[in-house]
């Protein structure tokens, strides 16, 4: 028995793929943005705040690293679901993966600001900066050069992890290809296709990550 | 003014503070001298708030630092600190370092900011330095960088903390020399220092603290010349 391999379908196919693809990159641009907002005070929080605050970042942090992203989507789009709280694919993807990588980023923060002086903190202060103003403009400028290579990964974590909304009915990249090998019945074809536009598109964010790496030659002791 | 009033600090179950009375005019200059660990540098700190006090009073121009109702952020733009150790911030140019406070906390306009900070690198002659980062200036240029940085803020009053005592010897004259010129524009000034020929030179008072307390003050001629206590006269001869 012998595979037929025709490519030309996936050729057709590509306009919907490209659709897909830039559904998964801006999700993933998304969800990074937010978990990068949403990753500073956690991050600050479950590193030196106390009680409630302490808890509350440190399970969301455990909760976020410590489960299948999986879980996290079906618990944003089904889970809620029994509290009567139905959202779109896209959004609960887009929720389960700004909880998602603000777990992760928080925790590669976490790292970043024991890297950081704390002169730097009391730098801050002396000049009349409130806690907020002194993580703002001095602290986590820093901890985002110190842990640009693990940001620039967690990108791509999200990037892949947009393909799992697939499993929801998200119309992302995984999605076009699901529904079209369901058309078709040329699964082999599909999925290497979007495996290839997958790679690329990693690659390509991190070669725009080390191009526009952050005070490269200044840091350089 | 500055009014420390029997100030008592502990870290844990150590004693750092055991009593600290001390009060600073404005237009003088008083320098602190005394042993590692005596207790200098938390004292300074405590005067701006970034770090607490166990009890007693510091007020400064009629405000209580650690009252509730006051507002540290804002007092803190009054007290100028440079300290021992550098801590210009790494990630901006010089001139941004002058003026992100500037911007960021007083909402001065970028170009006012710019004017200012030339002014203050001029002053403290970092002005051909304005556009590098801090990696690229000496020990002593990263001290006069945060000097100017605080002085920026306009200052009332301005504590140095050992600002010399990471530099290399030659480097140390670079920035004595902006010290003195401070005072001699009349800057009130609490400066911490090692630098006991530098101290009797521009300070008006000395205070000699000794585990936790202030253990002798006056004119530096008379901590100098003729220290009371055996223990002052020790570290005098010691410091050189
Ligand atoms: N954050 C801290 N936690 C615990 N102990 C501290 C802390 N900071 C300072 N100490 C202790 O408080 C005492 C006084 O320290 P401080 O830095 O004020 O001394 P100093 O007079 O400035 O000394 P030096 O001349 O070495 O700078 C020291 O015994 C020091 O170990
Ligand atoms: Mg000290």
């Amino acid at each position: 028995m012998s595979y037929n391999f025709q490519f030309g379908i996936v050729l057709d196919a590509l306009p919907d793929l490209m659709q897909g693809a830039a559904l998964s990159l801006s999700i993933a641009i998304v969800t990074m943005a937010v978990g990068i907002v949403l990753a500073m005070p956690l991050a600050v929080g479950s590193w030196n705040g106390k009680g409630l605050v302490t808890f509350l970042s440190r399970s969301w942090i455990e909760l976020a690293r410590n489960t299948p992203c999986l879980a996290q989507i079906y618990f944003f789009f089904y889970g809620l679901g029994a509290f009567g709280i139905f959202l779109s694919p896209w959004l609960a993807v887009g929720i389960a993966l700004c909880f998602n990588n603000a777990g992760y980023l928080a925790e590669i923060f976490r790292g970043g600001l024991k890297g950081v002086n704390a002169n730097q903190m009391k730098g801050a202060r002396s000049l009349g900066f409130g806690p907020v103003g002194a993580y703002r403009y001095v602290v986590f400028p820093q901890v985002f050069t110190n842990t640009f290579s693990s940001i620039g990964n967690q990108f791509i974590w999200a990037l892949l992890n947009t393909s799992l909304g697939a499993l929801i009915g998200l119309y992302d990249l995984s999605g076009v290809a699901m529904d079209y090998q369901s058309r078709t019945f040329k699964t082999f074809e599909f999925f290497l296709a979007i495996a290839v536009i997958y790679f690329i598109l990693a690659k390509l964010v991190l070669f725009l990550a080390n191009r526009f790496k952050p005070g490269g030659a200044r840091h350089a002791a | 003014m500055i009014e420390i009033k029997q100030v008592r600090k502990s870290y844990g179950s150590l004693e750092v503070l055991k009593g600290i009375d001390l009060t600073i005019d404005k237009g003088e200059v008083v320098a602190m001298i005394g042993p590692s660990g005596s207790g200098k540098s938390t004292l300074l700190q405590c005067i701006n708030g970034l770090e607490t006090i166990s009890s007693g009073e510091i007020i400064v121009d009629g405000v209580s630092v650690f009252d509730k109702a006051t507002n540290l952020n804002h007092l803190r733009r009054k007290l100028g600190i440079v300290f021992q150790s550098y801590n210009a911030f790494p990630h901006m140019t010089v001139r941004r370092n002058v003026t992100l406070a500037l911007t960021k906390v007083l909402g001065v306009s970028r170009d006012q900011a710019n004017a200012i900070a030339e002014t203050q690198l001029q002053r403290v002659g970092l002005l051909a330095k304005a556009d590098v980062y801090p990696t690229a200036l000496s020990g002593g240029q990263q001290q006069r960088l945060g000097i100017a940085r605080a002085l920026a803020m306009g200052p009332s009053y301005m504590l140095f903390d050992e600002v010399t005592s990471a530099l290399d010897p030659e480097l140390v004259a670079e920035v004595l020399a902006t010290l003195r010129q401070l005072s001699a524009e009349g800057m009130t000034m609490i400066l911490v220092t090692h630098e006991m020929q530098f101290a009797r030179e521009v300070a008006d008072r000395v205070v000699f603290f000794h585990e936790g307390v202030i253990a002798e003050s006056g004119p530096p001629e008379q901590i100098f010349g003729n220290p009371k206590s055996e223990r002052l006269r020790a570290f005098v001869s010691r410091a050189g």
